[in-house]
């Protein structure tokens, strides 16, 4: 067991239990909780991957803009526990796990019989991994889409103000 | 050594379990979190992708998947509010005056 399998180990075993509790709670606010935990779990798969840049924009955007965002919201609307929505138990859900479950095992099945992935080229994937790279990639091949992203931003403004601002009258 | 395809399982059982929350629950902030979990499953596969062929390409790629899942985020709660403000509600049985 090396360093790097106890790591991915416990990142995925994170992961995928904070996932589950997201789904499955009751109170918004802790299923917004355990995704910032998931969302932390895989910044710190993306650091097993080399991937530096990411790990650091996934912590600042997702954590720390996008659920900020998510909770303010959840707050704002002063929900409670929601005796309301009761989101009781039913056979539709079980037979959507199941469906889920199935697929899942397709999946596995279709990653398990491939035969000769490659091992992770690790100093290729050090200097790709970094705020150079990144921006390199970005600044020449990727320029038409990066000043597109400016364009979407500005109407993702405009759109969300005309969209939660009051009336008025 | 962590092969691809464990990377690839882990993704896939994000998905899964995002796309299980998005049809079962009726809550929509719940809904909006699940897609979040979703959007951040197909991030982990790019970012494997790119670091075992040694491709840079899939880490431009999932800066633009944070900001599309950015603006999308800050849009759909924008929708949930303003829906909030109509009807007093987010429950997703109860907003059906769209049903034929």
């Amino acid at each position: 067991m090396t360093l790097e399998e106890i790591l991915f180990y416990s990142f995925a075993a994170g992961g995928i239990a904070s996932a589950l509790l997201v789904v499955t709670r009751r109170n918004p606010i802790i299923s917004a909780i355990c995704l910032i935990v998931n969302f932390f779990c895989l910044a710190g798969l993306y650091l097993t991957l080399h991937a530096q840049f990411i790990a650091v924009i996934q912590i600042l955007v997702y954590a720390g803009a996008i659920m900020v965002l998510f909770v303010f919201v959840i707050m704002l609307l002063n929900l409670g526990d929601e005796r309301r929505l009761r989101d009781g138990f039913t056979w539709k859900k079980v037979a959507a796990g199941g469906f889920g479950l199935g697929i899942l095992m397709e999946l596995i099945y279709i990653f398990m019989i491939q035969t000769g992935t490659p091992s992770i080229e690790l100093e290729r994937a050090t200097n790709i991994g970094t705020v150079e790279a990144v921006g390199h990639m970005l600044f020449t091949h990727f320029l038409f889409p990066f000043e597109v992203t400016s364009l979407l931003l500005t109407a993702t403004i405009v759109g969300a103000i005309v969209l939660a601002k009051k009336k008025l009258d | 050594m962590v092969p691809l395809h464990s990377y690839l399982i882990l993704s896939a059982g994000m998905f899964i379990i995002g796309a299980v929350g998005v049809v079962t629950r009726r809550n929509a902030m719940i809904v909006f979190l699940s897609i979040e979990l979703m959007l951040n499953s197909v991030n982990l596969t790019l970012i494997a992708f790119s670091a075992f062929f040694g491709n840079a390409t899939g880490q431009a790629l999932v800066f633009f998947v944070m900001t599309v899942a950015a603006a999308e985020a800050a849009v759909g709660l924008a929708i949930i509010i303003a829906l909030f403000r109509r009807k007093q509600t987010i429950n997703l049985d109860e907003i059906n005056i769209m049903k034929w």
